[in-house]
C-alpha cells in the first residue's frame, strides 16, 4: 500500500509537533484535526459517494452546471405592516426586475389569531405584514398577476388557510390553481423544536400537512407544499449536525405520514425543498450542504424507494444566520454575511437571502437591505466562487468533514428512529434538549470566552447608540381593527357560519381533507382567527414540551 | 435553609424565540436561583399573576419582537395594583438603544441587549434584589 | 392586619409570603404555622405522582378546572427537582397551568426540592398546610417525577394518583420497585398511544396479585389529560376514593398517622435546632467535635451527655 509510507511520515510529522506544541501551543477550543491527508479519505469512492453534479447521491450538487447558467435565486425575506404597504413595495420589486416574492408575516397571523383579538396587542405588524382575511389577501396582491409571480410565504400552522386565501384571490382574478407557482414554509415540526409559532398538537397538524400534500398534488401541482426548515434550529442554537439530522428527521415523518395517508411517495416529494441556515465556520458549512444532500437521497431512495430522481434531490432555499449577527458594531455583520454567502454558495444553493447588519437591533432599513442584497451580487458577480460546479471538492478536508456530518446524522436519525420518530422525540422534548444543550455549551464558551466574537467578548469600543433604526407605525393595529370591525358588519354572517360549521365536522372526521372547507370558508370571508378557532375547538391546542 | 432568589422568566406576546429565555433560565439556575419559567405567549396579566403566588424576587421578560413598548408599561402598571413594589423588573432582547430610557424611566430595572454575558445579569440581580 | 389575619381573610399576596417564610425558614415562620394550624384540616389533599413525561401537570390542570367547575377552590403545589451543585431549580410546572393562573379561586405554587429525597420538599406539607388554612378546598401536589423513590406523598396526601403512560419501557419496572404499593387510584395517560392494552392488562394483574388492601382496590383509569378525555370519570374516582375514606373510618386513621407523624417530626426538628444553636452559640460544637476527632471522648456518650444537660 502506498499509504503505508504515508502513514509512516504523517506519524512522524505528528510526533514531531507533539515535541514543539509545549513551547507553541495550539488555540484551545479547535473543533478539527490539525491537518488532513489522503489518510482521513481513504474509504472515499468517487462515483458512490460523490457522483457528478445533478446525480445521485448530489453530493455535489443538485443542477450539472450548477450556477454557470443561472445563479441562485436572490430571494429576500420582507413584509411591512398593513397590506396596503406590503402590497406597494411588492410592486416596486417587481418594477425592479424582481420575479419572486417572500412574504412574512405578523406574529399574530402566524399563529391564527385576528388583530383585534387581545393577545395580538402590540404585536400586529410588528415582524411581517398582518393578514386577518380574504380582504386583506386582496389587497396585498392587488395589480399582481399571480399567474406571472411566485410567492414564498413563511406560514407554518395556519399554512392551510394562507394558501387558500391565496388560492382565491387567483380565482378572482382569473388564475387557475394549477397555474400558481410559490413554496409556503409548512414545517409544523421545527415549530414546536424550535420557533414557537405552532397553534394544534402534532397529530391534526400532521393531518393538516398532508391535506395540503394531496390537495396540491391534484389542484396546485407547481406549488412547493413544504419547506422543511432547519434554519431555525440552527437559530436556537443547535450544531450543524444537529441543524440537518433534526430536519432531515422531521422530513421522514412528514413523508412517512403523506404516505401513511396513502400518497404515493413520487407524487410529492419532488415538491418538498429544505432551508438552511448559513453560519460562521464557513468550510463545515459547506460540508454540512454537500453532506445533506447525500443523505437525503439515500433517504428518499433506500428507505422509501422513490422512484423518481427528482424525488432524490434536497434542493434548499438558504438564510445567513440572524443570531449571528451582533449589536455592537454592526458594521461588522456585513462582514460575517459576507462569510456566510460564501458558505451558502459552496454549498450550492438553490436561493438565498442574506440579512441585513441592523438586524440585532430592529427589522432591517432600506439601505441596509440593499447592502445584503449587493453582498450576494457582488459574490455571484465578482468573486469567481460561482464559476466552478463545487469546487472544493477533493479536498482531503472537505470530504473527511463531510464524511463526518453525514456520519454524525446518521446517528441521530437512528436514534430518532428508535425513539419512535420525530414526532415522538419532539413529544418527549429529546430534540428540543439536545438544542438547548448545544445552545447553552455554545453561550458559555463564548462567556469564558474560549470562543471569541468580534466586538462581544473581544476588542471591544466604546459605542454610540446607533441611529436611523426602522421603527414601526404603531397605527396599523387600529387600522386592521377598524376593516375587521367593517368585514364582520358588511359581510353574509349566516353563510360563513354554515361554512364553519362545515369545517368543524369535517375536522372531527380523520379521513376527510380540510383544503376545500377551509377554501370555502375563506371565500365566505371567514377570518384568520374564526377558522383557526373552529380547528382549535376540534383539534385542541399544542402545550409545549420543556425540559431546560 | 437560606432564602433564595426567585426568579420569573417570561416570554410575553406572541414571539417564538426563546433560545434567549431558555439560556438564561438555565445559567440563573446555575447560579443558585430558583426559576420559574412559564414560557411562550404569556400575557402581562398572566405574569404578575403568576410572579405573586410564586412570590418571586424578579421578573424576568425576554422579547424580541418589538412590542416591548406595549408590553413592559402594562406589566409595570399590573404590578403596581398588585402593590408588587419589592420586584424587580428586567428585560432582554431586541430592544433598541433608543427605548431604553423611556423603559427604564417608566420603572424597568434594567434592559439587557443581545451579546450580554449571563454573568452580567446575575451580577445585576444579586446586587439589586430587595 | 398581619400575615396571617390577611391570608385568612383571603389575600393572595399574604397566602404567597407565608409559604415563602416558611420555606425559606424565615423567624416568624413558626408562629405563622401555631396561628394558623387552627384552621387546617379540611381539605382534600390529592398527590399526582409518576414517572418524567407521563403528564402530570396537565392531568393537574383538567383535574383543577374540573373541581372548580363544580365550585371547589384550589391550590395547587408542584415540586421540581432542585440541582444538587448549584442549589437552585428551574420550575416549570406552571406552564400547563396558564388558565388557572387567572382563576381568583385557583392558587399555585412551584417549590424546589432543596434537598429533599423523597419527591417533596420538607417544606411541602406545611406550604399545603397554608393552603389549606386559606380556604382552599382541593389541594392538590404534584411530586417530582424521577421515579422510585416518591413515598413521601403517601404521608402528604389523603388520596394518591399514580400516573403511567404507555410506551415507556421500563414503566412497569417502576411499578414493581415500589410505586403500586402507594397509589389509591391509578391513571393510564396518554391513553391514544399504542401500548395501552398492554400496560392496563399488566397494571391489573399486578393489582390483583397486590391484594393486602382489599377494602380499596384502586382503579385504573384511562385519561388523554391533553384533550380532557377521561377527566370527569377520574374525579369520580377521587370521590368515591374520598367517601370510602371517610365511610370506613381509613381517613381518621391517616390522619391520625399524619399528625403523629407530623408531631415527632417537627419534635425531633425542633430539639435539633434548639440545641444545636445553643452548641454553636457557646462554642461548645467544635470543641465537641476536636475532642471525638481526637479520640478523647466518643460520640455517643456525647449525645447521652448533651441530652442530660439540655433537655432534662
Amino acid at each position: 500500500m502506498a499509504n503505508e509510507t504515508l502513514k509512516t511520515k504523517k506519524q512522524a510529522y505528528d510526533a514531531q509537533v507533539d515535541k514543539s506544541l509545549a513551547k507553541r501551543p495550539e488555540r484551545k477550543n479547535l473543533a478539527h484535526d490539525r491537518l488532513y491527508t489522503p489518510l482521513d479519505i481513504e474509504e472515499l469512492d468517487y462515483e458512490t459517494d460523490l457522483g457528478f453534479p445533478g446525480e445521485y447521491p448530489f453530493t455535489r450538487g443538485v443542477q450539472p452546471t450548477m450556477y454557470r447558467g443561472r445563479f441562485w435565486t436572490m430571494r429576500q425575506y420582507a413584509g411591512f405592516a398593513s397590506a396596503e404597504e406590503s402590497n406597494q413595495r411588492y410592486k416596486y420589486l417587481l418594477e425592479q426586475g424582481q420575479t419572486g416574492l417572500s412574504c412574512a408575516f405578523d406574529l399574530p397571523t402566524q399563529i391564527g389569531y385576528d388583530s383585534d383579538e387581545p393577545i395580538s396587542e402590540g404585536e400586529v405588524g410588528k415582524v411581517g405584514v398582518a393578514i386577518d382575511s380574504l380582504a386583506d389577501m386582496e389587497i396585498l396582491f392587488d395589480g399582481i398577476d399571480l399567474g406571472k409571480v411566485s410567492t414564498s410565504m413563511t406560514i407554518n400552522a395556519p399554512a392551510s388557510v394562507l394558501l387558500a386565501m391565496y388560492i382565491a384571490v387567483a380565482e378572482k382574478q382569473g388564475v387557475s390553481p394549477d397555474k400558481l407557482n410559490g413554496t409556503i414554509q409548512n414545517d409544523i415540526l421545527k415549530e414546536y423544536a424550535a420557533r414557537g409559532t405552532y397553534i394544534f398538537p402534532p397529530k391534526p397538524s400532521m393531518r393538516l400537512i398532508t391535506n395540503i400534500f394531496e390537495y396540491c398534488s391534484q389542484n396546485v401541482p407547481q406549488w412547493n407544499t413544504i419547506s422543511i426548515s432547519g434554519y431555525h434550529i440552527r437559530e436556537a442554537g443547535s450544531t450543524a449536525s444537529q441543524e440537518i439530522a433534526f430536519t432531515i428527521a422531521d422530513g421522514i415523518a412528514y413523508v412517512d405520514a403523506a404516505i401513511k395517508a396513502g400518497l404515493n411517495v413520487d407524487d410529492f416529494a419532488g415538491r418538498l425543498s429544505f432551508f438552511w441556515n448559513a453560519h460562521n465556520n464557513v468550510l463545515e458549512e459547506v460540508c454540512k450542504f454537500r453532506a445533506s444532500r447525500r443523505v437525503w437521497a439515500k433517504v428518499m431512495k433506500e428507505r422509501f424507494g422513490a422512484q423518481n430522481p427528482k424525488s432524490w434531490m434536497l434542493r434548499v432555499h438558504t438564510q445567513t444566520a440572524g443570531s449571528m449577527l451582533t449589536a455592537q458594531q454592526p458594521e461588522n455583520n456585513i462582514v460575517r454575511v459576507t462569510l456566510q454567502t460564501v458558505a451558502a454558495v459552496l454549498g450550492g444553493t438553490q436561493s438565498l437571502h442574506t440579512n441585513s447588519k441592523d438586524e440585532a437591533l430592529a427589522l432591517p432599513t432600506e439601505d441596509a437591505v440593499r447592502v445584503a442584497l449587493r453582498t450576494q451580487q457582488i459574490v455571484a458577480y465578482e468573486s469567481g466562487l460561482a464559476d466552478v460546479v463545487d469546487p472544493l471538492a477533493g479536498s482531503y478536508y472537505i470530504e473527511a468533514l463531510t464524511n463526518q456530518i453525514e456520519q454524525e446524522c446518521w446517528e441521530y436519525i437512528h436514534k430518532i428512529d428508535e425513539l419512535g420518530g420525530a414526532v415522538v422525540a419532539i413529544e418527549k422534548g429529546y430534540i428540543q434538549r439536545e438544542i438547548q444543550d448545544s445552545a447553552y455549551k455554545w453561550q458559555m464558551e463564548v462567556e469564558t470566552k474560549q470562543r471569541i466574537i468580534v466586538g462581544v467578548n473581544q476588542f471591544q469600543v466604546e459605542e454610540q447608540p446607533p441611529e436611523g433604526l426602522l421603527r414601526i407605525d404603531a397605527s396599523v393595529g387600529e387600522l386592521q381593527k377598524a376593516k375587521l370591525a367593517n368585514l364582520r358588519a358588511t359581510r353574509d354572517n349566516a353563510a360563513l357560519a354554515q361554512k364553519l360549521s362545515a369545517l368543524e365536522e369535517a375536522a372531527k372526521d380523520e379521513q376527510i381533507n380540510l383544503m376545500p372547507f377551509i377554501l370555502e370558508a375563506v371565500k365566505a370571508y371567514g377570518t384568520l382567527g374564526e377558522i383557526c378557532g373552529v380547528l382549535r375547538k376540534v383539534f385542541g391546542e399544542y402545550e409545549a414540551h420543556i425540559s431546560l | 435553609m437560606e432564602k433564595r432568589i426567585r426568579v420569573l422568566v417570561a416570554k410575553p406576546g406572541l414571539d417564538g424565540h426563546d433560545r434567549g429565555a431558555k439560556v438564561v433560565a438555565r445559567a440563573l439556575r446555575d447560579a443558585g436561583f430558583e426559576v420559574i419559567y412559564t414560557g411562550l405567549r404569556q400575557t402581562p396579566e398572566l405574569i404578575t399573576e403568576a410572579a405573586l403566588q410564586e412570590d418571586v424576587n424578579v421578573i424576568a421578560l425576554s422579547l424580541l419582537s418589538g412590542a416591548h413598548n406595549t408590553i413592559f408599561p402594562k406589566v409595570l402598571e399590573l404590578m403596581k395594583a398588585k402593590k408588587m413594589d419589592d420586584v424587580l423588573l428586567i428585560g432582554g432582547g431586541v430592544i433598541p438603544d433608543a427605548d431604553i430610557p423611556g423603559l427604564k424611566a417608566a420603572g424597568v430595572a434594567e434592559v439587557f441587549t443581545p451579546g450580554t454575558p449571563t454573568s452580567d445579569i446575575i451580577e445585576f440581580i444579586k446586587a439589586n434584589v430587595k | 392586619m398581619d400575615i396571617v389575619q390577611e391570608l385568612l381573610a383571603g389575600s393572595p399576596r399574604a397566602l404567597s409570603r407565608a409559604i415563602t417564610a416558611i420555606e425559606n425558614e424565615y423567624e416568624e415562620a413558626f408562629s405563622i404555622m401555631q396561628k394558623l394550624y387552627p384552621h387546617t384540616g379540611k381539605a382534600h389533599v390529592i398527590g399526582i405522582t409518576g414517572p418524567p413525561g407521563a403528564g402530570k401537570s396537565t392531568l393537574t390542570d383538567k383535574l383543577a378546572k374540573k373541581y372548580r367547575e363544580n365550585g371547589k377552590t384550589v391550590g395547587i403545589i408542584a415540586v421540581d427537582p432542585t440541582s444538587p451543585f448549584s442549589g437552585g431549580a428551574i420550575l416549570g410546572d406552571r406552564i400547563r397551568m396558564n388558565e388557572l393562573t387567572m382563576d381568583p379561586g385557583v392558587f399555585i405554587r412551584s417549590m424546589g426540592t432543596r434537598g429533599s429525597l423523597g419527591g417533596l420538599s420538607l417544606k411541602t406539607s406545611d406550604a399545603a398546610k397554608i393552603m389549606d388554612a386559606a380556604g382552599k378546598e382541593i389541594i392538590f401536589i404534584e411530586t417530582v417525577g424521577v421515579g422510585q423513590s416518591e413515598v413521601d406523598i403517601v404521608k402528604a396526601a389523603d388520596t394518591t394518583i399514580v400516573v403511567l403512560v404507555p410506551g415507556l419501557g421500563d414503566d412497569i419496572q417502576a411499578i414493581k420497585a415500589g410505586i403500586l404499593e402507594i397509589g389509591d387510584l391509578f391513571v393510564i395517560n396518554k391513553a391514544d398511544r399504542d401500548g395501552v392494552e398492554r400496560l392496563n392488562t399488566e397494571l391489573e394483574m399486578m393489582l390483583d396479585l397486590n391484594q393486602n388492601k382489599v377494602k380499596w382496590r384502586p382503579a385504573v383509569n384511562r385519561t388523554i389529560a391533553s384533550r380532557g378525555v377521561g377527566i370527569d370519570e377520574l374525579m369520580e374516582k377521587i370521590e368515591e376514593h374520598r367517601t370510602y375514606l371517610q365511610e370506613s373510618g381509613e381517613l381518621a386513621l391517616r390522619r391520625t398517622q399524619r399528625t403523629r407523624d407530623e408531631l415527632l417530626a417537627l419534635l425531633e426538628e425542633q430539639i435539633s435546632r434548639r440545641v444545636t444553636e445553643k452548641m454553636r452559640a457557646s462554642g461548645e460544637l467544635d470543641f465537641l467535635v476536636a475532642s471525638i476527632e481526637q479520640r478523647r471522648q466518643d460520640p455517643y456518650s456525647v449525645v447521652a451527655a448533651l441530652l442530660d444537660a439540655y433537655l432534662i
